[in-house]
């Protein structure tokens, strides 16, 4: 493998997680709903999916326990805002504290424990073209899925009926509700959407990243998921061109300092966070189109009239 | 009646004599401050490892409390005085951001022993500090590295510039040219302390750039992972790490606190706990080498040869002559560092190549 081959691969591995995690999000406040506790679901994706792995000793299992384990998580946060209109910043931020905490406990007698890889699954013919061929074709599961997801989301969001009702909910829920489109009902959908893929974060994580438990490994992964979903405005391509700008930026500045050159590395370390501000806040210049994409009613509480 | 007054006078003057020293305790509630999970595999892992070993030796003479991922600055003061406050007698708070809330609450609490890690500030008498001197196990380890790499180079993944890394960065490097006067290193800063993902991304980097040995001074078992996954050797950092390597692992250098954590707490108990500043090693057994595994024989007589050497004091591994990395002269021939030279060290030795972040 030559190193430019061998830095795309690492750039998509480390973007996966995020593409994953944010494209779960995306969905979720195209819905009007704000989910804050992404890095709480994700660390409980995380802590399952190494707990179904060693338990079952396959790592398919391990991806699948991830994913109903984010989901479930997200459930908790969808009862307390959409049944019980709990604010959902305040609930958000309980669910990420939550999480870091109770992935600790379950997590404590797998600590130290080498963890089972996802396998690599090799797409036939393709995965020996040259250069891409590697790092499009001979990945694993998830990375496969992340981009089915993108592409997904994207043809649902704006293809579908299902998805302009979920667009018309995040930008009016009173006008959708009085449509007689079911808010509560799509909202708690979107929101285990949200759950789910923020638990195969979790588990890309656990299985893939570093095949492993620690706790807190997502190390605020959650929080950049989130914060690219914003800066995207709510695209879905945006999103995937942002997450793996980030992982390009992160994985070149690392690349930058072995190959010593003199720049601090302090800045090297800011450098992912500010190139993905700089180009999203770019494409996103025009204000207009950014609140047009922007859900009218994001973090609204909703209460049906009766 | 004289007799009496003469008994009277015997106890008084026991009295007198005994009220200076501490009295000695039937039970001793120690607790612990950690700045990270202990569920780390790593600093806070070992930490809590040394507690657990206090209370397997010493059972109902000892209660302990911790409180983890504890960050450095406000919260930390609110949650040593909050130990204060629950009885403990002697409190260990285990990271350097947590000194001068040592000291201030240690101030406050005059009877409460105080123990700070890594630190240097000791404002009141019942504050004491100790850490350990990794740097030796790092000589160790860069000898080993010269002698296995067949590129002759190593990639070493960084935390922060703070002395006690670049103590490590310089002592690994002189090991390393004792054998291999030309030997590279490539150094990574990920500017974190904890963050798997992020170590086993710099892992890569490195390896992709051609390095075939791989060293950290940071907490998670990631990078271990990823030289396994890739086929090369790697060393261990702060707790034994050969799971995730177990034909990668050379050896690791682990902290072991028990020992002292033990000693500390027993001299509460016999009150006669002082103030000290302690900075043990290899020969305290505050620093212990894993198993020497994964190298031929000879390499490992050499390790093992200079661990004896440097255990028995006849060796330290910052002796001169050596140069700084701009070619002037740091110590003369057959000099040895100070302490307190090492202490604040904040430049590169002769051969590193790389600027140091500032």
């Amino acid at each position: 493998m030559g190193l430019f081959e061998a830095i795309l691969f690492s750039v998509m591995t480390a973007a996966t997680p995020l593409v994953l995690a944010a494209i779960g999000e995306l969905v979720v406040e195209r819905s009007g709903v704000l989910n804050l506790g992404v890095e709480g679901m994700m660390i409980m994706g995380a802590v399952v999916a190494f707990a179904g792995a060693q338990l079952s000793g396959s790592a398919f299992v391990g991806v699948l326990c991830g994913l109903l384990a984010g989901a479930a998580f997200s459930l908790l946060f969808g009862f307390l805002t959409l049944t019980l209109v709990a604010n959902q910043v305040a609930t958000g931020l309980a669910l990420t504290i939550l999480g870091l905490g109770l992935s600790g406990m379950i997590g404590e007698r797998f600590i130290g424990l080498p963890g089972v890889r996802l396998p690599v699954l090799n797409v036939p013919g393709l995965s020996d073209v040259p250069i891409v061929g590697r790092v499009l074709f001979g990945q694993d599961l998830l990375f496969y899925l992340s981009i089915a997801l993108v592409v997904g989301v994207a043809w649902f969001l704006f293809r579908t009926r299902a998805g302009l009702k979920l667009r018309a909910i995040g930008d009016n829920h009173g006008s959708a509700h009085a449509l007689g489109v079911p808010v509560i009902r799509t909202r708690y959908l979107a929101v285990l959407f949200g759950g789910a893929c923020a638990g195969l974060a979790g588990a890309h994580l656990s299985l893939v990243y570093t095949p492993q438990w620690v706790e807190n490994m997502s190390a605020g992964r959650g929080w950049i998921a989130l914060a690219l979903v914003v800066f995207a405005s709510w695209r879905p391509w945006r999103l995937l061109a942002g997450a793996y700008l980030f992982g390009a930026v992160s994985i070149g500045q690392l690349h930058a300092q072995a190959l010593g050159i003199g720049i601090p590395s302090q800045f090297m370390s800011m450098l992912p966070y500010l190139a993905t501000i700089l180009v999203l806040v770019l494409i996103s210049m025009d204000r207009r189109l950014t609140l047009i994409n922007r859900p009218a009613s994001l973090a609204q509480p909703f209460v049906p009239e009766r | 009646m004289k007799k009496t007054i003469l008994a009277l006078a015997a106890t008084a003057s026991m009295f007198a004599m005994a009220a200076p020293a501490q009295a000695q305790m039937g039970q001793v509630k120690a607790c612990f401050i950690y700045v990270g999970p202990i569920g780390d595999f790593g600093w806070s892992y070992q930490h809590d490892q040394g507690r657990l070993y206090v209370e397997e030796q010493l059972g109902d003479k000892v209660e302990t409390a911790y409180l983890e991922s504890v960050p450095e600055g406000a919260d930390a003061e609110r949650a040593i005085e909050r130990f204060a406050r629950s009885g403990c007698n002697i409190i260990f708070t285990t990271s350097f951001g947590y000194m001068d809330a040592t000291n201030a609450v240690a101030e406050r609490y005059p009877d409460i022993k105080f123990e700070h890690a890594t630190g240097y500030k000791r404002e009141h008498p019942n504050v004491a500090t100790y850490d350990s001197r990794f740097y030796q196990g790092r000589y160790i380890i860069g000898q080993i590295a010269a002698e296995m790499s067949e590129t002759g180079s190593a990639g070493y993944i960084g935390s922060f510039p703070i002395p006690e890394v670049v103590q490590g960065i310089n002592a690994f490097l002189l090991g390393a040219q004792s054998i291999n006067p030309d030997f590279e290193l490539k150094i990574v800063w990920v500017n974190s302390w904890f963050d798997p993902g992020r170590e086993a991304d710099a892992a890569r980097a490195l390896i992709d750039q051609g390095v075939d040995i791989l060293t950290q001074h940071t907490d998670s078992t990631g990078p271990m992972q990823v030289a396994a996954e890739r086929g090369i050797y790697a060393f261990g950092q702060a707790s034994d790490m050969a799971e995730f390597g177990p034909e990668t692992q050379l050896t690791s250098i682990v902290d072991d606190w028990g020992p002292y954590y033990l000693e500390r707490i027993q001299a509460v108990l016999d009150g006669t706990w002082e103030q000290t500043e302690t900075w043990a090693g290899l020969a305290e057994g505050h620093v212990v080498m894993a198993e020497y595994a994964n190298m031929p024989d000879e390499v490992k007589a050499q390790a093992e040869a200079t661990e004896a050497s440097i255990e028995s004091g006849e060796f330290h591994p910052f002796t001169g002559p050596i140069n700084k990395q701009d070619g002037s002269e740091w110590l003369a021939d057959g000099a040895v560092a100070e302490d307190s030279e090492l202490r604040s060290l904040n430049f590169y030795v002769e051969g590193v190549d790389d600027e140091l972040p500032q």
